[in-house]
């Protein structure tokens, strides 16, 4: 049997004065291996007032993301071997308001997803009989953008989202801004570019690729982003 | 949109412009100075005089000082949004930045005159 000791955030804003840091011990057979995620799970059985989100536990409705020994990413695809440590350090997602334990308020972020109106906008005057028609290599451009499942790991670990959450897009609005301003059957990329165009919405990124480092899916927000800008310069020049 | 008044350009875009193009007039500057004071090992009043009497050097001078200008000020303003919340407290900051600007781009031109 080995221990895993499990340094958990907990604040209830209901009793707790300030946020504080629970331990907990976790045994294990030498030789086995669980997601974070499960071991917050038997956690909770220890101490059922431990707060977290989760649903799909297998990585693909984005609900458990958490900060785990300094790192963002979605609890139940990170497995506590990977860690490689006996100490296991868990809080939520950075720069977010907590409102309780590990589950954040995700307010801001879903704030700037919607800004860059995330759906299809076509007010072509004769639309296709069935459907909008995409050639293959039109299709492929939107590979690397659509799987985002919006786990706000990436928004959360980017220091420009942290300083000013409520004005610039965050990696994950701005990948779901290029997935639209690449689709070939989006009309609308003038009013899109015009609305990013200022200091704070796009331009806040400076390439520090944070968000490419933690995204659970391998998406490169960064890579998008310097789509984006490259846009906005050539339509400027 | 965003809409924030202290901009330097008309937009993000004019901004991020213009924050590459003074830091390339800013990094060939200094690259040329250091150049200059390594080929010059005998370095009199004379010699460096004799640079900024060039017309050349007078304009390049001034272009570098420009330079100086809007990446100090874009730049600064960049910084402060991101680390100084308080309103008041910014805008003096950057009052005081953007006065020093002015100030280093007064006197070199002035200096450059006398040259
Ligand atoms: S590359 Fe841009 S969006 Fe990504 S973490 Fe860095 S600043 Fe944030
Ligand atoms: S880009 Fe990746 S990290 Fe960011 S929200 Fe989407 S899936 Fe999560």
């Amino acid at each position: 049997m080995k221990k895993i000791t499990f340094s958990v955030y907990r604040y209830n804003p209901d009793v707790d004065a300030k946020p504080r840091m629970q331990d907990y011990t976790l045994e294990m057979e030498e030789n086995q291996d669980m997601m974070v995620l499960e071991a917050l799970i038997k956690l909770k059985e220890q101490d059922p007032s431990l707060a977290f989100r989760r649903s799909c536990r297998e990585g693909v409705c984005g609900s458990d993301g958490f900060n785990m020994n300094g790192k963002n990413g979605l609890g139940c695809i990170t497995s506590v071997s990977s860690l490689k440590s006996n100490k296991i350090v868990v809080r939520p997602l950075p720069g977010l308001p907590v409102i309780r334990d590990l589950i954040v308020d995700m307010e801001q972020f879903y704030h700037q997803y919607e800004r860059v109106k995330p759906y299809l906008i076509n007010d072509s005057k004769t639309p296709p009989a069935r459907e909008h028609l995409q050639s293959p290599e039109e299709r492929a451009k939107l590979d690397g953008l659509y799987e985002c499942i919006l786990c706000a790991c990436c928004s959360t670990s980017c220091p420009s989202f942290w300083w000013n959450p409520d004005k610039f897009v965050g990696p994950a609005g701005l990948l779901h801004a290029y997935r639209f301003l690449a689709d070939s059957r989006d009309t609308a990329t003038e009013q899109r570019l015009d609305e990013l165009d200022d200091a704070f919405s796009v331009f806040r990124c400076h390439g520090i690729m944070n968000c490419v480092n933690v995204c659970p899916k391998g998406l490169n927000p960064t890579k998008a982003i310097g789509h984006i800008k490259s846009m906005l310069l050539s339509r400027a020049v | 949109m965003v809409k924030v008044a202290s901009t330097f350009g008309r937009s993000g875009t004019h901004d991020y412009v213009l924050l590459r193009a003074s830091a390339v007039i800013l990094a060939t500057y200094l690259l040329f100075l250091v150049s200059f004071l390594v080929a010059t090992p005998n370095l009199t009043f004379e010699v460096w005089t004799g640079l900024f009497g060039n017309l050349w050097m007078k304009v390049y001078t001034l272009l570098a000082l420009t330079g100086l200008l809007v990446h100090g000020w874009i730049g600064i303003w960049q910084v402060l949004t991101d680390y100084v919340k308080n309103s008041l407290g910014r805008g003096v900051l950057q009052f005081i930045v953007s006065v020093a600007l002015i100030v280093y781009w007064l006197v070199g031109l002035f200096v450059l005159w006398g040259v």
